[in-house]
């Protein structure tokens, strides 16, 4: 996702005089043509994340669309001061785009791994969120991101981790399959597991990746009982606004992701899935024992 | 109807109550007074126009000055001041950018003014504005905060020429700046440093229009805030 990601930006700066692209060293090099091309426009303030965003928060005051871009928890949760008051407060829009997401950096341990990224972004008004499947999907979503610069911020989560396929860019939820025993939810890179998960199960699956703001009505006019929400990030982060979505309707909710634990823990990003159980067997179990379905 | 700086001091007392303002209150006064009144090309007309010089007061505590001077200068009206603070004053303890006509930024938290400012000069050259100054006033004691020196480093080696922070200098950081001073800790990393009496009109606007090629602090010592 990282390439695509990188492709479209170069794309965009090259297009829009006011689009600006800002690193803390972090694919600095992978963006070398376009620092030579803009050199005022693409700028690399070292290993300084709290410059990074009020660099960020500077760039749109003074007009310009900042893409700002490094590992997700140093932009979000280091910097989040910054990216509370630097951007939001001021009232000033910037595309975040981070990658690492929550443990594609599943052998650097814990100091690269970001599963809070959204629910610490959820507590700002305004911020759109992206989670992308496939870096397919980045071109599309990336550049939508910077057409709303006039009015919101954007968080875009890229991630190693993807889907086999490609499906239409939408803010809405899409049914990819239909049943009728429970709806699931996947979001992003969860699509695939959940769909391995699911194969043989009467349940409709729905995939987001614009999950801020949240499908609210799209979820409500599928009007389930039961709901399994898979998220690559904190577990539960979107249940509230599952949960309000479905206000009046009784329902039971499944919150699946990334459970508040550090399990001190190496390995690769498929380890951690199963660690979690956010693997096809893990999300198989889960399914089944909280619908009894098999 | 343009005020004079002999006003403020009345300005100030429809903010506060207070007759008397003590020093730390108006540790800032002179400074934002001759930004205002002899250096900044900006005005109530074109508090929009991106070719104004851009003032950011970092140090958002005790704003009664700034507020005062934003009043004589015509940017707010004089009836705003009375009800400072209140629940329907546009006016608070800290400034919000988006309540008042003129402030540029919100502040308050310490640490977010200087870095703002390095981005917003970098932004206006690369729209090529490159006649609007942009100046960030900080405190000595808000130079504590790690997020000015990012901005301190990085801004002396990207060079930013169109950059200028004044410190207010009234001795109240706890661990002070060594023996160099402040000045010395924007000098090492390449910026062009002075340091002038903060009460003193002429030096101040000598110092405050100085325009080297590179970023230029003003160090602006005042008395200290316990003495």
């Amino acid at each position: 996702m990282r390439e695509s990601f990188v492709s479209a930006a170069e794309d965009l700066l090259d297009e829009d005089p006011r689009a600006a692209l800002i690193m803390a060293e972090i694919s600095a090099d992978l963006f070398g043509k376009a620092a030579a091309r803009h050199p005022q426009r693409v700028l690399n303030v070292g290993i300084r994340e709290q410059l990074l965003v009020g660099v960020a928060g500077g760039l749109a005051l003074a007009g310009l669309k900042p893409i700002v871009h490094t590992y997700a928890p140093f932009l979000v949760s280091r910097a989040f001061e910054q990216v509370k008051l630097d951007l939001s407060y001021q009232g000033g829009h910037a595309v975040l785009v981070s990658v690492g997401a929550s443990y594609d950096a599943a052998r650097g341990g814990r100091t690269h791994q970001a599963p809070e990224d959204v629910a610490l972004l959820d507590t700002l008004p305004e911020m759109t969120v992206h989670v992308p499947g496939h870096p397919d999907e980045v071109p599309e979503l990336l550049r939508g991101a910077i057409t709303g610069l006039g009015s919101y911020s954007s968080y875009i989560r890229l991630s190693a981790l993807s889907n086999r396929s490609c499906l239409p860019v939408s803010p809405s939820l899409q049914v990819v399959k239909s049943g009728t025993g429970a709806v699931v939810i996947a979001v992003g890179p969860m699509l695939d597991p959940v769909l391995d998960a699911v194969a043989d199960l009467d349940v409709t699956v729905a995939y987001a990746t614009t999950v801020r703001p949240f499908d609210q009505a799209g979820l409500a006019a599928l009007a389930p009982d039961t709901v399994v929400l898979a998220e690559p990030y904190l577990a539960g982060t979107s249940a509230r606004l599952v949960c309000a979505a479905l206000t009046g309707r009784p329902h039971r909710l499944l919150s699946l992701g990334v459970p508040r634990v550090e399990p001190r823990r190496y390995g690769t990003p498929a380890d951690h899935s199963r660690l979690y159980g956010l693997d096809a067997a893990g999300i198989r179990s889960a399914i089944a024992g909280f619908t009894g379905l098999r | 109807m343009a005020m004079t700086y002999a006003e403020l001091p009345g300005l100030m007392t429809q903010l506060t109550g207070d007759e008397k303002h003590s020093a730390s209150a108006t540790s800032t006064l002179d400074v934002i007074w001759v930004l205002y009144d002899a250096v900044l090309r900006v005005s109530p007309q074109t508090v929009d126009d991106p070719g104004r010089d851009w003032f950011l007061l970092s140090k958002g505590h005790g704003p009664a000055a700034y507020y005062a001077v934003l009043a004589a200068k015509g940017f707010i009206p004089a009836a705003w001041l009375a009800g400072f603070g209140g629940v329907d004053s546009r006016l608070g303890y800290h400034p919000d950018r988006t309540l008042v006509p003129g402030v540029e930024i919100g502040s308050g938290s310490l640490g977010h003014g200087l870095p703002l400012a390095v981005g917003l000069a970098h932004g206006l050259l690369a729209r090529a504005l490159a006649e609007p100054r942009v100046f960030v006033l900080i405190g000595d004691a808000e130079l504590d905060e790690g997020s000015n020196h990012e901005a301190i480093a990085y801004a002396g080696a990207a060079g930013l020429p169109n950059l200028t922070v004044v410190v207010i200098d009234n001795q109240s950081a706890s661990w002070g700046w060594g023996a160099g001073g402040i000045e010395s800790h924007f000098a090492v990393s390449d910026w062009s440093a002075v340091r002038v009496n903060g009460r003193d009109h002429a030096a101040l606007t000598a110092a405050l229009t100085m325009t080297p090629p590179r970023p230029h602090v003003v160090v602006a010592t005042v008395e200290a805030k316990d003495a």
